[in-house]
C-alpha cells in the first residue's frame, strides 16, 4: 500500500542504502582504477564494481548480509500494527477480500525492495562508469539483471518471514525480535553448525599418513549440504557465481600447491553466461520455493486467524 | 418496505473451543428501526456483530444480512453495511479527509464522487472545521464521530455500532446519541447498537434485545418488556429495572 513510500522508515532505509551505494562505488571504483592502471582491460571489469571488496566489503556482501534487515524492516509490523492501532477490524469490514490485505502488504514490500535495489545498482553503475570509464557489455547487463532478481527474491523471503511473525505475534516488538533472531541464526549459527556436523559425521584425522581424500570429500559434502539450508548461503553462492564468471564451481575445495595454482590461472577463462546460469538455477529455484513457502504459511495463518481485537 | 427484515438470525451459535460465546440466537431486525442490543460485558454481543459481518464464522445456524449470507458472501454484505468497532482506530498520521478517502478507495468509490461524500459526512458529524488536523490529535469524542463519518462514506443501509458512547463525556454522549437518532430518522438507516449503558439505549432505541451469557433472554419494544416484567400498573419505569430483573433471573 501507498503508505510505505511516505513513511519516515522508508526515507531512513533509502538514505542508508544510497549512502552505502555511493561509498562502495567510489571506494571500489578508485581501487579498480589504481589496479588496472597500465593494464589491458580485463574481462568483466564492470562487474568488479559489485564484487570487488575494496577496503571493507563489496556491494554483494553488503546486500547478502544486510538485505535481510531491509526485508525485516519493511514487514515486521505489517499486520500487528493495524491490530494495535485497531484499524484491522475496520479495514476488514470494508468490501475487500481478506487475502487482498496480506497480498497487498507483501506486494507493496516487494515493490519497494525492487525500487530500492534497482536504484542502488543504477547509482553504483553510474558512478562506476564515470570513475573507471568502462561501459558494460550486454552480457554484464544480463548478469546484473539476474543478480537483481536473485536479490529481490532473497529479500522478499525475509519480508515473508517478518510478515509471518507480525501475523503470529500481537506485539510489534516481539515480532521484530523474532525476525532478528532468525536472521542471526541463519547468518551465524548455521554455518557454524554445519562445520560441527561435518566434523562429527566425517572427521578429518590429522594422522601421520596424511589426510584421507575420500573422508575429506565427505566432510566437505556434509558441510555444504547443511549450510545450503541457510538462505544466505544459497543467495551468496548464486550471486557470486553470476557476478564472477571466473569462478568455476560453487564450492571452494581447492587443495593445491602454488605451481598448480599458477598453471591453472594461465588457462583461466570466464564461464559463459549460460553455464553460470545452469549452476545457479537450482539455487534460484530454491530461493523462489522458500519465499513462496514462507508467504504461503503467512497467508494461511492470516486467513485462519480470528479477528477479535479483545 | 417498512417491515421487511434486514437481519435474520436462526439458531446462530458460536463456540470457541468448549466455551459457547453465542447460544442458539434467533433474531429479526426490521428495516429502519433502531435496535438496542444489551448485555453485560462478555455476553457475546461483539461476537454476534462479527458474525453478522462475516468477520467470524458461525459454528452453526443461519444468518442473512440485507438478503445475503455473510459467511458465504461477505463482499456484498460489507458493501452496504457499516461497522464501527469499539474503540475504533485510525491512521493517526493522516488527517480526517485522508482517512476517509482511504476508506472510500477501499470501497471502490471514484475520487470524484467520494470528495463530495466526504465533505457531506464530515458536515453531518460536525467535523468540517477540524478536517486539516492529524487524527492523532483528535479527542475521543471527535474520533468517535469521525468513525461515524467513515461509516457513512459508503452510504450504508445498516450500521452496526459497538459501544459507540463508551468513554465519552456527557456532552460527547449527547451529540453521539443525537447523531444516531438523526441518521435513523433522516437517512432511514437501520441502526443496530450494542451497549450496556441502559439510559442511553432507552432514549434512542425502538426495540431492545437483552443478551446474557450468549443467549437472548428478552426482545421487544421497551414498553412491552416493562409490562411483561414490572406489571402494567407501573407508569415510571426505567430500562435499568427491567434489565436487572432479567439479569437476576438468568
Amino acid at each position: 500500500m501507498e503508505d510505505h513510500f511516505s513513511s519516515i522508515r522508508f526515507l531512513l532505509i533509502s538514505a542508508l542504502i544510497v549512502m552505502v551505494g555511493v561509498i562502495i562505488a567510489s571506494m571500489v571504483g578508485m581501487g579498480i582504477q589504481e589496479e588496472s592502471k597500465g593494464m589491458a582491460k580485463p574481462t568483466f571489469l564492470f562487474l568488479w564494481l559489485f564484487t570487488s571488496t575494496g577496503k571493507l566489503f563489496s556491494f554483494v556482501q553488503f546486500i547478502g548480509f544486510f538485505g535481510p534487515l531491509i526485508g525485516i524492516f519493511l514487514g515486521f509490523d505489517a499486520i500487528n500494527r493495524e491490530r494495535v492501532s485497531r484499524t484491522l477490524s475496520k479495514l476488514l469490514s470494508q468490501p475487500i477480500y481478506r487475502d487482498s490485505v496480506i497480498n497487498a502488504k507483501f506486494l507493496a514490500g516487494v515493490a519497494i525492495i525492487t525500487v530500492v535495489l534497482v536504484a542502488i545498482v543504477l547509482i553504483i553503475s553510474g558512478l562506476g562508469i564515470r570513475l573507471i570509464g568502462v561501459v558494460p557489455g550486454s552480457e554484464e547487463v544480463f548478469r546484473l539483471v539476474i543478480y537483481l532478481i536473485a536479490s529481490i527474491l532473497y529479500i522478499a523471503f525475509w519480508l515473508g518471514i517478518s510478515i509471518l511473525f507480525s501475523v503470529v505475534f500481537r506485539s510489534t516488538a516481539t515480532s521484530a525480535l523474532a525476525s532478528l533472531a532468525i536472521w542471526i541464526f541463519f547468518s551465524f549459527f548455521v554455518s557454524l553448525g554445519a562445520g560441527f556436523m561435518a566434523d562429527a559425521v566425517a572427521p578429518i584425522s590429522q594422522s601421520s599418513t596424511g589426510v584421507d581424500p575420500n573422508m575429506m570429500i565427505k566432510h566437505e559434502q556434509v558441510q555444504r549440504t547443511i549450510s545450503l539450508f541457510s538462505p544466505m548461503t544459497l543467495y551468496n553462492e548464486a550471486t557470486t557465481t553470476i557476478l564472477d564468471p571466473l569462478r568455476k564451481t560453487t564450492s571452494s575445495l581447492i587443495l593445491m600447491g602454488p605451481l598448480e595454482r599458477l598453471s591453472l590461472s594461465r588457462f583461466e577463462s570466464p564461464l559463459p553466461l549460460l553455464q553460470s546460469l545452469f549452476i545457479v538455477i537450482p539455487h534460484l529455484v530454491s530461493l523462489v520455493a522458500i519465499t513462496f513457502l514462507c508467504f504461503g504459511v503467512c497467508y494461511l495463518a492470516f486467513m485462519r486467524q480470528e479477528i477479535r481485537t479483545v | 418496505m417498512e417491515n421487511q427484515a434486514i437481519i435474520e438470525a436462526e439458531e446462530l451459535t458460536k463456540k470457541y473451543g468448549h466455551q459457547i460465546a453465542v447460544n442458539h440466537l434467533n433474531l429479526q431486525i426490521r428495516e429502519g428501526e433502531v435496535f438496542g442490543f444489551l448485555g453485560p460485558n462478555g455476553a457475546g454481543k461483539t461476537t454476534t456483530l462479527l458474525m453478522f459481518l462475516g468477520l467470524t464464522e458461525p459454528t452453526s445456524g443461519k444468518v442473512r444480512v440485507i438478503g445475503f449470507d455473510p459467511t458465504r458472501d461477505p463482499f456484498h454484505v460489507k458493501e452496504k453495511v457499516g461497522y464501527l468497532p469499539e474503540n475504533v482506530g485510525f491512521y493517526d498520521d493522516m488527517d480526517a479527509r485522508q482517512n476517509l478517502q482511504y476508506i472510500a478507495r477501499l470501497n471502490r468509490i471514484p475520487d470524484k464522487i467520494s470528495a463530495g461524500r466526504i465533505d457531506e459526512s464530515l458536515k453531518v458529524v460536525d467535523l468540517l472545521e477540524e478536517v486539516g488536523k492529524k487524527v492523532g490529535t483528535y479527542s475521543k469524542g471527535m474520533r468517535q464521530r469521525l468513525g461515524i463519518a467513515e461509516v457513512l462514506i459508503k452510504e450504508p443501509k445498516l450500521i452496526f455500532l459497538d459501544e459507540p458512547t463508551i468513554g465519552l463525556d456527557p456532552d460527547g454522549t449527547n451529540r453521539m446519541l443525537d447523531l444516531i437518532h438523526s441518521l435513523s430518522r433522516e437517512k432511514n438507516i437501520t441502526i443496530f447498537l450494542s451497549s450496556h449503558l441502559l439510559d442511553q439505549v432507552q432514549r434512542i432505541c425502538d426495540r431492545v434485545g437483552i443478551m446474557i451469557k450468549g443467549g437472548l433472554v428478552a426482545m421487544g419494544p421497551i414498553e412491552e418488556l416493562a409490562k411483561k416484567k414490572l406489571g402494567i400498573d407501573k407508569e415510571h419505569y426505567t430500562l435499568e429495572e427491567i434489565y436487572m430483573k432479567y439479569f437476576k433471573e438468568a
